[in-house]
């Protein structure tokens, strides 16, 4: 598996590209890509600051990776998330799934998602007219998160 | 016992501090917490019902039985992805 958190952008093409290099057995990949929206609860955002708890993130990004590998026969994983500041338009996160078919692609890919919005220590300060503020976490992650639980 | 406590996000911006060593006698991380309310005013902000906390850097519930040099961080819900 693949982790990387950092401050400079990514290619979100490159990345898929590379989860399928030189691995022949791979019939499916499954990639996910967030981006910054120019607008979010009917307020205009000019900007993002993602800030992480370095140390932390990288092991719960793992933990959860490491999951995702023992529910399903995954070939390949790669999880990127962008830190600092971005604007809207940039990718701020890329989780990329490899395997032989593509169901287990599919539901990795989303449980790898659901998780990583509701347990890896990131946080979302919007810049914008009405100033600087911090986004609040949504109710409908929680309930995305714990439909794999059951 | 002495932890390394650690603050983030809107939590570090009220309190004004990312992180302190804390000393005293403590079983759980919520005993922790308790005592930080204590302080008053901003501490306030430790007992929204959406904080999480983690104990050396896992998320854990506020009952993690706690030992000693452990770094424990409070914060409010993430939000990234």
């Amino acid at each position: 598996m693949v982790i990387r958190v950092q401050a400079v952008p990514f290619d979100p093409g490159t990345e898929v590209n590379a989860l399928h290099a030189a691995n022949l057995g791979i019939g499916a990949v499954v990639s996910f890509v967030g981006y910054v929206r120019d607008f979010n609860d009917g307020q205009d955002v000019a900007g993002l600051f993602l800030e992480h708890y370095p140390g932390m993130t990288e092991k719960a990004l793992g933990k959860i990776a490491e999951e995702a590998e023992q529910r399903w026969p995954l070939l390949r994983l790669e999880i990127v998330h962008r830190i600092g500041g971005l604007e809207p338009g940039e990718p701020i996160v890329f989780v990329g799934v490899a395997s032989a078919h593509r169901q287990a692609a599919f539901d990795a890919c989303n449980f790898i998602m659901d998780y990583l919005k509701t347990r890896a220590p990131f946080w979302k300060k919007e810049t914008g007219a009405q100033g600087p503020r911090w986004v609040e976490g949504r109710a409908s992650d929680q309930a995305a998160q714990q439909r794999w639980e059951k | 016992m002495k932890l390394d406590v650690q603050y983030f996000a809107r939590y570090r911006e009220t309190l004004g501090l990312d992180s302190e060593s804390v000393v005293g006698a403590f079983t759980t991380i919520d005993d922790v917490r308790q005592a930080l309310l204590q302080r008053g005013g901003v501490w306030a902000v430790l007992a929204e019902q959406n904080l999480m906390c983690a104990r050396n850097q896992e998320l854990c519930a506020l009952d993690e039985p706690l030992g000693d040099g452990d770094e424990v961080a409070f914060f409010p819900t993430v939000t990234g992805g």
